[in-house]
């Protein structure tokens, strides 16, 4: 009873927070209706027994994901004002489409039952008498452990790239080359001159300067 | 689960369809067209997650981690090329960047 209250209280504050993101005026203020639907919708995964997934949502998107639209946002400046223009004539458009979209749904939900083999059609039946965080990590470190490596690999290689995109080479700024530095050998710079009596050493040519 | 199935897949088809409506809204707003894929992609990661739990089955929760991996992943590059499109051109509307092509 109480999971059903939480259950409509959640997803309706993740459904009006969704709709106030795609309809607010403010960037800003979407992206706070953004991090504020990632949070209810994280609730929504802890009611159906994804625990870790939910904290994961919590503390991934909220923390880092969301955080990165806000900088953005934030560091952008543009007239967000002025994108609003076509806002009405493209609105009937885009409520058909969804419309159309969501009965759709609607009809493939309500006639939808579940297959009476698919209880028995499952690969990884969820164990009982451990937490999810031991289930999930028992297997996605055996069956999956293929595939977690592989998105290890999609999250360094999304590192990588956000870098090399953003990176600029600041041509002002006086720092170290060390590659400079280490590639000098000292034939390049130092002469040995064996200077004469009263006389000194002869000046160095221009290009040893 | 305590909840019925049905009604995650009606809220997150909801969802869906939210995402979709602003992504036709916000034509030339790109940033909010991204937050309203990582909408879509939230409504996906809540049906995987409900039949998880319906079916007792943990394959969904795996699957909600990749999609949640490739979701941020999409996010971080779609947010540097947005910097640097700005950092270029000085504006990120939608309709100039027509000019990207080839």
């Amino acid at each position: 009873m109480i999971a059903n209250i939480a259950f409509y209280f959640f997803s309706l504050i993740l459904l009006v927070s969704a709709v106030m993101v795609v309809t607010s005026r403010n960037p800003v203020h979407a992206v706070l209706f953004l991090i504020l639907a990632f949070i209810s919708a994280a609730i929504l995964f802890l009611l159906a027994g994804a625990e870790f997934l939910a904290f994961i949502l919590a503390i991934v998107y909220v923390g880092a994901v969301a955080v990165l639209f806000l900088f953005v946002v934030m560091m952008l400046d543009v007239d967000f004002a002025a994108w609003r223009e076509g806002f009405q004539r493209y609105a009937p458009v885009g409520a058909l489409v969804a419309l159309v979209l969501f009965v759709e749904l609607a009809v493939v939900v309500a006639g939808w039952i579940v297959a009476p083999a698919a209880s028995s059609a499952r690969m990884f039946p969820t164990p009982d008498g451990v937490n999810n965080t031991v289930a999930l990590g028992s297997l996605i470190y055996t069956s999956y452990l293929p595939l977690f490596q592989l998105s290890g690999i999609i999250l360094l290689v999304a590192m990588i790239g956000a870098i090399v995109l953003t990176h600029r080479e600041r041509k002002r700024a006086k720092t170290q080359n060390l590659a400079a530095q280490h590639a000098r050998k000292p034939a390049d710079t130092l002469v040995m001159v064996s200077s004469k009596l009263n006389e000194g050493a002869p000046l160095p040519e221009k290009e040893t300067l | 689960m305590l909840v019925p199935l049905s009604h995650y897949l009606v809220v997150a088809g909801l969802l869906l369809v939210i995402g979709i409506f602003g992504i036709f809204m916000n034509r030339k707003n790109i940033i909010v067209i991204m937050m309203s894929i990582e909408l879509i992609l939230l409504a996906a990661n809540l049906n995987f997650v409900a039949f998880s739990g319906a079916l007792h089955d943990m394959v969904g929760q795996v699957f909600t981690m990749f999609v949640l991996t490739v979701a941020a992943a999409e996010s971080a590059i779609g947010l540097a090329i947005l910097v640097i499109y700005f950092r270029n051109r000085g504006s990120i509307e939608v309709e100039d960047v027509t000019l990207m092509k080839g």
